[in-house]
């Protein structure tokens, strides 16, 4: 009786779970739908982990042995009791897994799918720097330069540079080994390789600057292939793009 | 000497894997200091770029195939399987004695890193095609590490699924069996099915480096990703191959020490060991979320990954549950098990966000991903380790540890990880990526890589004290007599400590209502 009112109830669940990402997200940026997503993750398996935890402890502690010639009382479980043990559990972990899935492939669905009209920067990663070109045939690249100590002394090149409010979708391959393209603040990542076209978007909302860097081992310097997002006002990006593409 | 090099004694051959392991594991650990004192400030410290890349890759590809596989399957299948079924030995004593040896090759192989100009710099995962193409290291020495290690490793399975099929005592029927003994059986099935297909990637980036074939080279019509999915086709499952008989090892203490049955034994062998197992094998694409492969495929192994969580749930519930109403001692090996319950819950817990290839698309290569391997499949399989070593020691040398010296480097040890560890969790989701030299780009994360150096060399101290409280132990620990814990398992009941040629005076028989948990 206990395990069909436990699996109807986590069968319930499962099924909410799926009914909440019915109408996709239109997000323009993923930062704080990744956060958001992220929180909920972290009270998820915060909440597993204190219950065994929390069980785990009280067991510890309190079945201590008492004298020298005491054995556990744990006794041979009935089949039904050994099944509620299996079947429920299982429910509940499975619910649970759902609900994640259908709240990591909602996010995922909007990192995945480019809006129309983005700029499109083609990226190839090199070892050890960054080269973007612009669809008008400008180019920008960005070589992080070190002294004979090893000491980073500054980045040579623009980076990769941006206008405010229009999405961007970088289309990006590899010239040697396998790279990847890592925007902490935006919340992306996807690897570069010969022979592959691989892409990602985001929607640079607001003027900035942000790190982007090589994620992929690399060699030598894979710790020294990154540089800048320079996210600028429109004006000033036109501006910056017509300098590029007279030289 | 000689009765060692050509010994056929599953004993013995099981504490030639545990000397090699520990001697991997020793020099693999160096090498994670050295890391650690190299990132203790931005920019350049104590070790050259390429210095530094050949650390990470010994670090790496020892504690995995050198210290984690062997410890696991090879040293503690040897010593106790056949003990814990009744039987004199394995299947093939022989066999097993060359399994052992091909082991050690590697072993020195690996150790022919520090010997060798230009030593592999790729990384334990060898990536293409930096790997077969790029590197100006010697990549073959990798190859051949894994091609012997490999071999060994196949050769050990195919004889324990033998003598576990096979050679248990009369009597014995599959519901008897040590919880131990399921999860070796479940590790070597996983190692039988995907060690060739490891072989076999290496294999052909050893050809694509050397013989100038093109597997791997996209300009002539190869593929990069081939490589990637074969790779971690095995390397995935091998997390199961060290982690199952973690669990096995920790339900053998914790049973033992709290005098308790497995908590709903048949449950946690045949869905959660053989559970992992299945599902275990279809999840390598969650090493490849960011590879650029197709999207339908990461969602499909983001359920199967989640789903993992079911059987290693099952299991969790059982080590838990074995201590209900339970009677427990607490030895230094319980101390290690009993911290494992929380290891796992950490390691594992943060395996979930990992399973979601949203949350990936930002967590991948980062410290988040080193933390959490390093908890669950380097910390919890290592203190699982060596709660056995604990456990098992007055069986395997006759003589008692000191209790105070081991709860004493049990607390350090236990204190270390987790201070290395949790602040890298932090910054991990903050950005920071692994395998780098320098992080230039983030020098606000300076504190937290000093919280972790620090944290480095208290696991250093703990693990000098609990390898001075083994070696002590063994030349001049008290006699700890045949059955110390009070077990009911046949080789504490049946066998003396240590045992003799043939493990037990009479071949042990069992009844029908005999387990090994009868107290």
């Amino acid at each position: 009786m206990r395990i069909k009112a436990f699996s109807v109830m986590a069968g319930a669940v499962a099924m909410l779970a799926f009914a909440f990402p019915g109408e996709a997200l239109a997000l323009n940026d993923h930062t704080p739908e990744w956060d958001k997503v992220w929180m909920h993750l972290l009270i998820d398996v915060g909440v597993i982990g204190a219950i065994f935890l929390v069980v785990s402890i009280y067991f510890l502690l309190s079945y201590t042995r008492k004298s020298e010639g005491e054995v556990g009382k744990l006794k041979q479980m009935s089949f039904g009791n050994s099944l509620a043990w299996a079947l429920i559990p299982a429910f509940i972990f499975m619910a649970d897994d759902f609900y994640l899935a259908a709240q990591g492939w909602n996010l995922w669905n909007s990192q995945r799918r480019v809006p129309e009209g983005a700029y499109e920067i083609q990226v190839t990663g090199r070892m050890w720097g960054w080269d973007f070109a612009y669809p008008n045939g400008a180019m920008s690249s960005s070589d992080v330069e070190y002294d004979e100590t090893g000491l980073v002394t500054g980045i040579d090149g623009d980076g990769l540079v941006v206008a405010q409010g229009t999405p961007v979708v970088l289309r990006m391959s590899s010239a040697d080994v396998v790279h990847s393209f890592f925007i902490p603040d935006f919340r992306i990542k996807e690897d570069l390789m010969p022979g592959r076209i691989t892409y990602l978007w985001f929607n640079p909302k607001d003027a900035g600057e942000h790190v982007y860097t090589c994620t992929e081992f690399c060699g030598l310097d894979h710790s020294r292939m990154y540089g800048k997002v320079k996210i600028l006002p429109q004006p000033e990006f036109d501006a910056w793009l017509a300098s590029k593409s007279e030289e | 000497m000689k009765e060692w090099i050509f010994t056929t004694d599953h004993k013995r051959v099981g504490i030639l894997y545990l000397i090699g392991t520990l001697a991997a594991f020793a020099v693999a650990g160096l090498m994670a200091l050295a890391i650690r004192l190299e990132l203790w400030e931005v920019g350049p410290g104590i070790l050259s770029p390429n210095q530094y890349n050949v650390a990470l890759y010994f670090h790496g590809a020892a504690m995995i195939l050198g210290f984690l596989i062997p410890g696991l399957t090879g040293f503690l299948a040897n010593y106790l399987i056949p003990m814990m079924i009744g039987a004199h030995d394995v299947s093939f004593p022989r066999i097993n004695a060359l399994s052992v040896w091909l082991y050690w090759f590697g072993i020195v192989l690996a150790l022919l890193t520090f010997v060798i100009p230009n030593p592999p710099d790729i990384m334990w995962t060898g990536y293409v095609p930096y790997a077969s193409q790029y590197t100006s290291g010697n990549s073959a020495f990798y190859v051949f590490t894994v091609h012997l290690i490999g071999f060994s490793s196949i050769l050990g399975s195919v004889n324990f699924l033998c003598t576990i099929i096979y050679m248990r005592a009369p009597g014995m029927g599959w519901n008897q069996l040590n919880f131990f003994v399921w999860t070796i059986a479940g590790a070597f099935v996983i190692q039988l099915i995907f060690v060739p297909v490891l072989a076999a990637a290496v294999t052909l980036l050893l050809l694509d480096k050397y013989f100038g074939t093109a597997f791997f080279v996209p300009d002539s019509g190869g593929d990069v990703l081939l490589y990637q999915n074969l790779f971690w086709f095995y390397s995935h499952p091998a997390v199961y191959v060290i982690l199952l008989p973690a669990v096995g090892a920790l339900m053998e203490i914790i049973t033992t020490m709290s005098r308790n049955q497995v908590f709903n034994y048949k449950v946690a062998v045949y869905g959660g060991v053989w559970g992992v197992v299945l599902l275990g094998s279809d999840v390598w694409v969650h090493h490849l979320y960011t590879s650029g492969l197709a999207d339908w495929l990461r969602i499909g192994m983001m359920v199967t990954t989640l789903i993992i969580s079911v059987p290693v749930g099952l299991l969790t519930i059982s080590l838990v549950g074995s201590l209900y109403r339970g009677s427990i001692q607490y030895s230094t090996g319980m101390l290690y098990a009993a911290s494992c319950l929380f290891l796992i819950l950490l390691g594992g817990l943060t395996g979930i966000p990992l399973a979601m290839t949203s949350l990936t698309l930002h967590l991948a290569e980062t410290y988040f991903v080193m933390a959490h391997f390093h908890f669950i499949m380097g910390i919890t399989a290592t203190f699982a380790l060596f709660g056995a070593i604990y456990h098992w020691f007055p069986k395997m040398t006759g003589k008692m540890y000191s209790e105070t010296l081991g709860k004493i480097s049990f607390v350090l040890n236990f204190i270390g990880v987790n201070v290395t560890f949790i602040p890298l969790f932090g910054i991990g989701v903050e950005g920071m990526p692994r395998r780098y030299y320098d992080y230039a780009m983030f020098p606000q994360f300076q504190g937290a890589q000093q919280i972790a150096t620090v944290g480095a060399f208290i696991i250093a101290v703990a693990m000098a004290l609990t390898f001075v409280n083994w070696i002590h132990g063994a030349i001049a620990g008290p006699p700890a007599g045949k059955n110390p814990w009070g077990s009911a398992s046949l080789e504490w009941t049946h066998a003396d400590s240590p045992p003799g040629p043939g493990n037990f005076p009479t071949p042990p028989t069992v009844s029908e209502d005999w387990t090994p948990y009868n107290y």
